[in-house]
């Protein structure tokens, strides 16, 4: 064989054969490896600068500090992100509310009501979902002050003592001013204050007086005390001027037992049916099958009329005197046709009043049944007498020692400004307010108590319900519990107000077996309820003195009167700083951020007054002698003749958020017959030619006649025929499948649908019972981070809410009338529609975003992927509701929101913020998410517990804190769940049980835009009125 | 190159011959531009300067600073978009489909009315992009790129995404055929630079002319690539007007939800975009002293033109009234009777006189060759487009379903700073391109210049007498 002689070569350098490479053919690497080359070049050098001096540079850039402190120890019973929730009380004055706080890394970040309660029930209103950011208001006080300088309060303590003891001696008075006192242990803690110093008296009074009330009670039944109702056992409702689902009584209660009494489930036909005579349009009225516009002057003699009325059908003596109005007397035979199950309420505070109300229910025999004076509630403890009296003490220089329990009266009460300016003649004058405010800020000594979730208490809302408040954060700022304070200044040994109701509840129901494990179950429930032995009471009012004393104290004939309310937003003006009810569309003029004056259609097309686009005018308005400047807003239902305004507005030492807004017209509050008198009989009213705009969430007030919106049904036309809930709306789009066969729309698709494998969210809200109060609103807007705009925005039509009350008027024209539609009648029907993200299985925001940053889940949600979207606003100009809100500034960062977006924009706020939403930057689509959190965190739970998900696990915190459960949520694939039962829900197709379509057999149950075929995931159950078609 | 009758009437008047033709076009170019065109581009570079502040303060701060709210997504933003977009619809017309139907007198304004197709388009699409809430993001995310997010992808349902592949290709196109154009004209200046001993000008025409050296070969691919470049504009003309229109057509809004917009949406757009071409070109005419090029005859042609788009608008303007009533859907109903009657009706009146109204003026003689009349009603035109774009976005969602979300909208200064940028923009490019870029199609125009000498100076009177 022949030797191959071929030569082969790894390369040129090896054919070539040159020295250089021989010499380096050994070694591994052509050239040095760099670590072994240690001597730098030149560019090296440069290169190695460059890097080094711009490092340097970028880190002297000033970086965010982002403060995120972890725990070295970490505390028992907390888990980073796993929320705890402690049952408390909340506790504003003479308001009450048994809530369960969430906290999460020791921060309350929500409050929702507790069930365990039987007088809330597991309700809550919009103040108290929105208490939780007045926890963190920035413009609380952080220490004791003593003159207006910073203290310690040992510092504090001694000058208080000092002063108090040299009062002491020299026999000086001394007053304790409060709001209405709930806790038996406040009082006991204050009692020792008075053992201490004698001379003490402690005076309370309310914002909102019922002290008219008590006062009758006493007259008729012996005893001054407000008792309690219950609405769910009434099947006729009166009210005159009484707003109970808002601002009278015990508002929460009430609401809750009014939605059983609304109901209009199946078999329930028979709803209760409400009456409201009042002068401005309330959350009441707006609720109620028959309303009359009358004038504040006329409420007397309105009760006196049906007092006449009633007092005739049962063959009583009748008084003199009685206005007759509209549904008047259809209102008594109905009365006296239901007695036994009937009640009537009035909002009016004159004794005389309040007596013949007492004298028609007890003619109804509504006492036990529905009033229950055996159970005296305690929300309402003021005593205006005593009050008035106290001011001309203080006046009259009697008062050597004043300390406001926290309260403020300088803004509050219609004397506030003689107080105010007495103070400076008193020797000891101070405050526990936790904050500097209109009365605080004139007194010597700040001794700034905890807010609410910070400190220990208890309450008793009514007689034998007892409840507790147990801190859910440490304290964030240097304050002490007000009765820590008095026991301090008693001088107590122990002041550790925990002790102290511990021992107090201790002593009074502890009934034997294990103290530890009692009290905790006292904790652990948040309240503690014993029966209360029934009697009864028997009536010995003097109703003819009281029909006499109406007829003298009330003179109608003025051009104007003047009604002074309370809203359903800032209410009293106590948690006015919280920017969450300032921005909280008021219930029924969707204003927000203002103060106005309310005026009748009738009255403003008289003066020429016009609200497009709410631009307006101010007006000066004068009552008892005081004139306060306000824009004029027109409300339909507002009787002619009455001018409204309210309560809660005109702070000037609340802090930043609600400093200015508005004018305080407590000062207008008149003293009648002994009580506080809500209303002046004469009022001016002088336009001024000053333009404004009202900041208003809605402009647009009546629906327009759209059924597809808005499916309303008198009762009677539902009992003659059932047919009508689901036949009287024709759907005008129709699709054809062939020539002969129309079909709805929606049932031809070119989509192919979803399927649902697992859960089906979905969402009934009844029209029926939703009163409009819009805790939901604010529940939403905490739980979501919602961002709060200001005034500015609001006007510019920008507001973030998830979650809106549409608030519709009908209106008198046509429905074929659109001109004429847009007009809302004089006194309108009014019906509240929550509208939030429909979730539409056919979405119609999801096919146009280029981006598809806004999705279908497999659960039939539509989910908004914040991170993914560019925000070119497609999606909210084709969503036929409107849901949609696009991030138009950088709401969290930006100056110009500091002032109403104080729970993004601030420090201490931020606390507030819920971790598991995130805050949405600027140019991002934001919207309901059906609280996606909260069914992810249920579906871990139940994940890791290894079993199915319950109904009723996951809960909205629409959901959670609607008092009359209007709201339900829940898997529509799970056949037993609530909603299913609710909505009566079967598949479509029987072969895709798990398909988008969903047939709900609840004959009240329509979708919002059923024609345009969106096939929403929210079902509405249209709103029954109680009436006669033959009367409406 | 096709035979002309020498009956027909001259396009170009004047007894032009082909040198007349270089030079009258050329001096622009070569001449120190007058005063007055320093004194428009320091206007326009001023409105261009507002408007870039405009846009800064919307960048800087967020959308917020025009006047759009929670129901109002999209007012002075897309209605500019669809505004610019009908606009350039002109210059493509002009020289894509009159070019495949030999309409010779196209030839002395196609090269004005690209170019202002080109501007037009660049300004549209400054809108699409402002208004995004996220710019700096979306910009890219709305193409198809590969990227890291995982499998995230466009949604190739959104008409928007459909906008973005309308748009960008018909730019594309657009400049491609207009630089094509250009090519042989570039490549006349560079020869005439050469002669007058210009060595800057030689070279930059001579790049810009990718060094065009006019051969016969040259010259035939050169046509073969127009008539291409022509038939892919064709169908553009109509899909990219239909396209913007499924914005709307595809959506769910009563007043949006019509399927009669495609066509509607392509005659406004010629419409509104013959408008625009005349309004420039008067003026062009005007101050470049080029009446015998663009003469009375191109000016009626381009009037007729309006008159027949304006009326296609008109007529569906009324039927979409008819439909709304028609249909009895109330939604639909009252979409059209809000239109009409609502708060924006003094919006709706006023398209209704400029659009319909006002070219049917044109049937008078008199008037569609006056040129004062036509440059008053170019103007009037373009008003009423704006206002039909206005009426479309924003009547319809300002009341749509639900009642209580329907709001009024009102523009901020920084809505009206953001139409302003776009008209420095399309100022001043244009003001850039009259001065350095041939204005007249010189190649082509020099096709339909008389040959014959007897014709020369013949041409005026012939004209005359026809007209007569």
């Amino acid at each position: 064989m022949k030797e191959n002689t071929k030569v082969y070569w790894k390369g040129l350098e090896q054919l070539t054969n040159s020295p250089d490479f021989v010499q380096n053919a050994h070694k591994e690497f052509a050239e040095a490896p760099p670590e072994e080359n240690l001597d730098h070049s030149r560019r090296d050098f440069l290169k190695m600068m460059g890097f080094g001096v711009s490092a340097v540079a970028l880190a002297a850039c000033e970086a965010p500090i982002r403060k995120a402190i972890p725990y070295v120890n970490k505390p028992v019973d907390l888990d980073p992100s796993i929320a705890n929730y402690y049952a408390s009380t909340y506790i504003n004055g003479g308001d009450y509310c048994s809530i369960v706080v969430k906290t999460r890394e020791g921060r309350p970040i929500k409050v929702d009501g507790n069930a365990l309660s039987s007088v809330t029930k597991g309700g809550t209103n919009a103040q108290v979902e929105a208490s939780v950011l007045s926890l963190y208001d920035n413009d609380r006080l952080r220490a004791p002050k003593a003159t207006g300088k910073n203290t310690t309060w040992e510092e504090l303590d001694k000058a208080v003592v000092a002063k108090l003891t040299e009062i002491n001696a020299a026999g000086g008075q001394i007053r304790i001013v409060s709001n209405t006192v709930l806790s038996p242990s406040t009082k006991a803690a204050i009692d020792k204050f008075k053992a201490k110093y004698p001379t003490t008296q402690h005076i309370q009074y309310d914002q909102n007086s019922h002290y008219g009330i008590a006062k009758a009670n006493e007259e008729s039944f012996g005893t001054a005390m407000i008792p309690s109702y219950d609405f769910s056992k009434a099947k006729v409702i009166v009210s005159v001027a009484a707003d109970f689902l808002n601002a009278w009584g015990s508002p929460i209660e009430n609401t809750k037992q009014y939605a059983l009494t609304r109901d209009a489930g199946e078999g329930k036909n028979d709803i209760s049916r409400h009456y409201q005579f009042e002068s401005n349009l309330s959350v009441t009225g707006a609720n109620a099958d028959y309303r009359s516009q009358i004038k504040p002057s006329e409420e007397g003699a309105i009760v006196v009329a049906l007092y006449n009325e009633i007092a005739s059908l049962a063959g009583r003596a009748t008084v003199s005197g009685g206005v007759d109005k509209t549904y008047l007397k259809k209102a008594a035979q109905e009365l006296w046709a239901n007695r036994g199950s009937a009640l009537v309420v009035a909002g009016s505070n004159d004794k005389a009043i309040q007596v013949l109300v007492n004298g028609i229910n007890d003619m109804l025999g509504s006492y036990g049944v529905t009033i229950l004076p055996h159970v005296p509630v305690y929300f309402r403890q003021g005593d205006d007498a005593a009050m008035a009296n106290f001011v001309s003490e203080v006046e009259g220089g009697k008062v050597a020692g004043v300390i406001f329990f926290n309260c403020n009266p300088v803004y509050d009460h219609p004397m506030g400004d003689k107080i105010g300016a007495a103070l400076k003649n008193v020797s000891l004058s101070l405050s526990t307010s936790y904050k500097e405010d209109e009365t605080a800020s004139m007194t010597a000594f700040l001794a700034p108590d905890h807010h609410y979730l910070e400190a220990w208490n208890d309450a008793e809302p009514k007689k034998n319900h007892f409840s507790l408040a147990q801190p859910a954060i440490t304290p964030i700022f240097k304050t002490r519990a007000a009765q820590e304070s008095f026991m301090t200044w008693a001088g107590e040994s122990n002041v550790d107000y925990f002790e102290f109701v511990k021992n107090n509840w201790k002593d009074r129901f502890f009934k034997g077996g294990n103290l530890q494990s009692f009290w905790d179950k006292c904790l652990y429930d948040g309240v503690l309820e014993m029966p209360v032995e029934a009697s009864s009471v028997s009536f010995a009012g003097n109703v003819s003195a009281a029909a006499s004393a109406i007829a003298s104290n009330y003179k109608s004939g003025a051009a104007f009167e003047l009604a002074i309310y309370e809203n359903g937003t800032v209410g009293n003006g106590s948690q006015a700083n919280n920017p969450l009810l300032q921005e909280l569309p008021e219930p029924i003029t969707k204003a927000v951020w203002d103060h106005y004056v309310l005026i009748s259609q009738k009255d403003a097309a008289a003066a020429g007054i016009t609200n497009p686009e709410s631009k307006t005018r101010y007006a000066n308005i004068t009552a008892n002698g005081k004139t306060v400047k306000l824009p004029v807003l027109i409300q339909p239902g507002l009787a002619k003749g009455v001018l409204a305004v309210a309560i809660g507005y005109g702070r000037t030492k609340a802090g930043k958020v609600a400093d200015g807004i508005g004018a305080n017209v407590y000062p207008m509050v008149s003293m009648t017959n002994g009580s506080l008198n809500f209303s002046a009989a004469e009022a001016k009213f002088e336009l001024l030619n000053e333009d404004y705009q009202i900041a208003q969430t809605q402009t647009h007030h009546t629906y327009m006649g759209r059924q597809t919106v808005i499916r309303e049904f008198k009762s009677n036309e539902v009992k003659e025929n059932p047919e009508i809930l689901t036949k009287s709306f024709a759907p005008k789009v129709a699709t054809w499948l062939d020539e002969d066969h129309q079909v709805k729309p929606g049932e031809l698709s070119m989509w192919k649908g979803h399927d649902y494998k697992n859960h089906h969210w979905g969402m009934a809200i009844d029209l029926n019972t939703c009163t409009g109060c819009a805790a939901c609103v604010v529940a939403c807007n905490v739980e979501n981070n919602v961002a709060l705009v200001g005034r500015e925005e609001v006007i510019n039509r920008r507001e973030m809410h998830w979650l809106r009350i549409d608030r519709y008027y009908s209106s008198d024209a046509e429905v074929t009338d659109w001109k004429g539609l847009e007009d809302a009648s004089d006194n309108p029907e009014v019906v509240f529609q929550p509208m939030l993200c429909q979730h539409c299985n056919n979405a119609p925001c999801e096919t146009v975003c280029p981006v598809a940053a806004t999705t279908h889940s497999s659960e039939g949600l539509n989910q908004m992927t914040y991170n993914r979207c560019i925000g070119t606003r497609y999606c909210a100009n084709n969503c036929p509701y409107k849901v949609r809100r696009f991030n138009w500034f950088k709401y969290h960062d930006n100056k110009q929101f500091e002032k109403s977006n104080v729970a993004q924009t601030s420090d201490i706020g931020k606390m507030v913020l819920n971790p598991d939403v995130t805050v949405r930057s600027r140019g991002v689509m934001e919207k309901c998410s059906f609280c996606v959190q909260k069914i992810q965190a249920g579906k871990l739970t139940a994940k890791k517990e290894k079993r199915e998900l319950q109904d009723g696990e996951v809960t909205t915190a629409c959901q959670t804190a609607c008092s009359t459960g209007a709201i339900t949520f829940g898997d529509m694939n799970n056949p037993e769940s609530k909603i299913s039962k609710l909505l009566k829900l079967r598949p479509a197709n029987p072969n895709k049980p798990y398909g988008i379509d969903k047939i709900a057999d609840n004959p009240r149950a329509y979708t919002v835009l059923e024609e345009i075929g969106v096939k929403p995931n929210i079902f509405y159950l249209s709103k029954i009125r109680n009436k006669d078609s033959a009367n409406a | 190159m096709q035979v002309v009758s020498g009956v027909r009437d001259p396009l170009v008047t004047g007894g032009k011959t082909v040198h007349d033709v270089s030079h009258d076009i050329s001096r622009h170019v070569e001449n120190p531009p007058a005063k007055s065109w320093y004194l428009a581009m320091a206007i326009s570079l001023a409105v261009f300067g507002y408007g870039l502040y405009c846009v800064f303060m919307v960048l800087w701060n967020g959308i917020g600073m025009w006047g759009l709210n929670k129901t109002v997504g999209w007012a002075w933003d897309i209605t500019n978009f669809v505004w610019w977009v009908g606009i350039g619809h002109a210059g493509t017309l002009i020289s894509a489909i009159l070019l495949l139907f030999r309409q010779k007198w196209r030839m002395s304004i196609n090269r004005a009315a690209e170019a202002m197709t080109i501007f037009a388009v660049i300004c549209a699409a400054t809108f699409p992009l402002i208004h995004m809430g996220r710019l700096w993001l979306g910009f890219y995310w709305a193409l198809p790129l590969p990227n890291t997010f995982g499998s995230l992808w466009v949604n190739f349902n959104s008409p928007l995404l459909w906008d973005v592949f309308a748009i960008s290709t018909y730019f594309t196109v657009s400049l491609v055929f207009w630089y094509i154009g250009l090519i042989p004209d570039f490549a006349v200046i560079r020869d005439r630079a050469q002669v007058a001993g210009n060595k800057v000008r030689a070279a930059v025409y001579n790049a810009l002319s990718f060094g065009w050296e006019g051969g016969a070969k040259t010259w035939m691919r050169y046509e073969s690539v127009a008539l291409i470049l022509a038939g892919l504009s064709t169908p553009l003309v109509l899909s990219v007007h239909t396209i913007v229109s499924f914005d709307f057509a595809t959506s769910i809004i009563p007043g949006w939800h019509t399927t009669i917009f495609p066509p509607y949406f392509v005659a406004g757009a010629i419409f509104s975009g013959f408008a625009m071409v005349l309004t420039l070109l008067l003026i062009t005419r005007k101050v470049f002293k080029l009446e015998d090029y663009i003469t009375i005859y191109h000016i009626e042609l381009m009037n007729i033109v309006i008159i027949v788009t304006g009326s296609i608008v008109g007529v569906a303007y009324i039927t979409e009234l008819f439909i709304s009533w028609y249909s009895g859907v109330e939604y639909e109903g009252y979409a059209f009777f809000n239109r009409v009657q609502g708060p924006y009706a003094w919006a709706y009146w006023s398209m209704m006189t400029c659009n319909v109204i006002s070219p049917q003026l044109f049937w008078f003689r008199k008037i569609r060759t006056s040129l004062v009349a036509t440059f008053v009603l170019s103007i009037v035109v373009n008003i009423g487009m704006w206002f039909e774009r206005f009426v479309i976005i924003v009547t319809s969602i300002h009341r749509d379903y639900i009642p209580s979300s329907w709001t009024m909208f009102h523009p901020t200064m920084y809505d009206i700073g953001e139409y302003l940028f776009t008209f420095g923009l399309f100022f001043t490019a244009f003001l850039l391109f009259a001065k350095f870029f041939p204005v007249i199609n010189m190649a082509e125009v020099k096709s339909i210049v008389k040959h014959n000498s007897e014709n020369v100076g013949a041409d005026k009177k012939v004209s005359e007498k026809q007209h007569a």
